[in-house]
């Protein structure tokens, strides 16, 4: 059986140009952990069932374990790499810490990518909306709580 | 995962002439096709990559609504048009997938996912729809989360869509093109029952692509509503599920639309049933006397019979709002 031609995709990742020769079986997913380096994403189920390879498409959370590095090419992605400033931590891997909203941290990259959205969100405000935000990232530790208060916590400051 | 070819396209000119090829199928958000093709449940020879198309606007086109096929799911959540005119709509999507999938997969993406049960994802049991001829594993299986309605042939996995139920619900219309010209498909007729061929789910022609949904806009639809019931709050299947939207004039039913998920093969409706009730005075009586008619249908077994009663339980708590609060 002869061998599909490879591709050549061309993406920025946390702000840098990335240019990879792949499968069309790659994931983007698999391009940022094996080809860019970047293991914050992490391979959980690998169907789309746990969140926790979830990072941002133009802007927007996603799995990146069902989209195809094929069809990132030309977009803008952003890991949890990408996310700390200059001056050290974002202020919600802090809220993490502070809040305990981890054990193993296996799940922790994809909470806090899912977490980016519902703080840039103003109409969510309550304890059982973010829960319903949240409901694609699995925590199998249980740190459901500490996640919710770590996401209250930032949003009642941005609301001073 | 099965090697495959891929080429994007960027008109739907250019989409319509390599959906041709035999073997070709469109990829969008990708969120249920690339999950089979890792499961090898899905082999396509060539991905067509349509997401570059442009065809994700929402807007009011006179007395529809007009969405785009590549419209994110989110999209269409958030939509003030979709909010005000088919609030069943947003419902429907926000109560379905899980926020990321949410972004990813498009309006006509979420019509296209395939029918499916436990035993079709996982190659290692028979399925007459994976694999025509090899049986049915939920023959002799558990069928707890499997369909009642539209189970005459062997294949009993539920439309696991929420969306489809509230656009049948509103008279939506399926707006496609292909290589015989653009046409519409009415939603109560766009999904086939599995009969003989299983695998064959919506009335879409090979080489066809969605290109628009069109829901009709009036005082109904402005009024409609989504209710699902799961084993889990959230990111989960339905159990049972009601999209609804009713008028009550002068005491009586002046117009009413009623579809189910999570008990069908197919979303399902039953207008003569619907019809009914119109002119009638709207009591819990006229409701029940409703869904018997609605289930008769049915083809329940020991282990999934409950979905009756959920059905029943969702109609009345959409239909009889306020009778349902005095009693609770």
């Amino acid at each position: 059986m002869p061998q599909p031609a490879t591709l050549t995709v061309s993406l920025l990742v946390n702000g840098r140009r990335i240019a990879a020769e792949i499968d069309p079986r790659r994931t983007l997913l698999d391009l940022l952990r094996e080809d860019c380096g970047l293991t914050g994403p992490k391979k959980g189920c690998d169907h789309g069932q746990c969140g926790a390879c979830t990072v941002h498409v133009d802007g927007k959370r996603m799995l990146s374990c069902l989209k195809l590095a094929a069809c990132a090419d030309g977009h803008a992605v952003t890991t949890i790499e990408g996310i700390a400033g200059e001056a050290g931590l974002h202020p919600l891997q802090q809220a993490f810490i502070d809040h305990d909203a981890f054990q193993c941290g296996y799940c922790t990259s994809g909470q806090i990518m899912s977490a980016l959205e519902a703080l840039a969100d103003p109409a969510l405000t309550t304890r059982a909306q973010i829960q319903e935000f949240m409901s694609g990232n699995l925590c199998r530790c249980g740190a459901y709580n500490g996640i919710v208060d770590a996401i209250m916590d930032l949003k009642a400051d941005a609301q001073l | 995962m099965r090697s495959f070819d891929y080429l994007r396209v960027d008109s739907l000119a250019q989409a319509l002439a390599a959906l041709s090829v035999p073997g070709s199928r469109a990829l969008a958000g990708g969120t249920t096709l690339v999950d089979l093709m890792k499961l090898g449940v899905e082999t396509p020879a060539r991905l067509v990559d349509i997401g570059g198309l442009p065809l994700a606007t929402i807007a009011r086109d006179g007395e529809a609504l007009l969405i785009g096929a590549l419209a994110s799911n989110s999209a269409v959540a958030e939509h003030p048009a979709v909010l005000r005119h088919a609030p069943a709509i947003a419902q429907a999507i926000l109560s379905g997938a899980s926020g990321q999938i949410r972004n990813m997969a498009s309006l006509a993406g979420n019509l296209m996912q395939r029918t499916r049960c436990p035993y079709f994802r996982a190659a290692d049991w028979p399925c007459d729809k994976r694999e025509p001829g090899s049986g049915c594993a939920a023959a002799t299986g558990s069928t707890a989360h499997h369909a009642v309605l539209g189970v005459g042939s062997p294949c009993r996995a539920v439309h696991p869509s929420d969306l489809a139920v509230a656009l049948l619900a509103l008279d939506a219309e399926v707006h496609v093109a292909g290589p015989a010209g653009p046409r519409r498909i009415a939603m109560a007729r766009f999904y086939r029952l599995p009969a003989d061929t299983p695998a064959i789910e919506t009335e879409l022609a090979p080489g066809e692509l969605i290109t628009h949904v069109a829901v009709p806009v009036g005082d109904l639809a402005g009024r409609s509503t989504y209710l699902k019931l799961r084993g889990r709050a959230s990111y989960e299947f339905a159990s049972a599920s009601v999209a609804a939207a009713i008028r009550v004039e002068e005491g009586v039913v002046g117009a009413v639309a009623v579809a189910l998920g999570g008990l069908g093969t197919v979303p399902w409706r039953d207008v003569a049933a619907e019809a009914d009730l119109l002119g009638r005075p709207l009591s819990r009586a006229a409701v029940d006397r409703f869904c018997d008619a609605l289930l008769a249908p049915a083809q329940p077994r020991a282990d999934n019979r409950y979905k009756l009663d959920l059905a029943r339980g969702a109609i009345r708590r959409c239909l009889l709002p306020d009778m349902m609060e005095e009693t609770a």
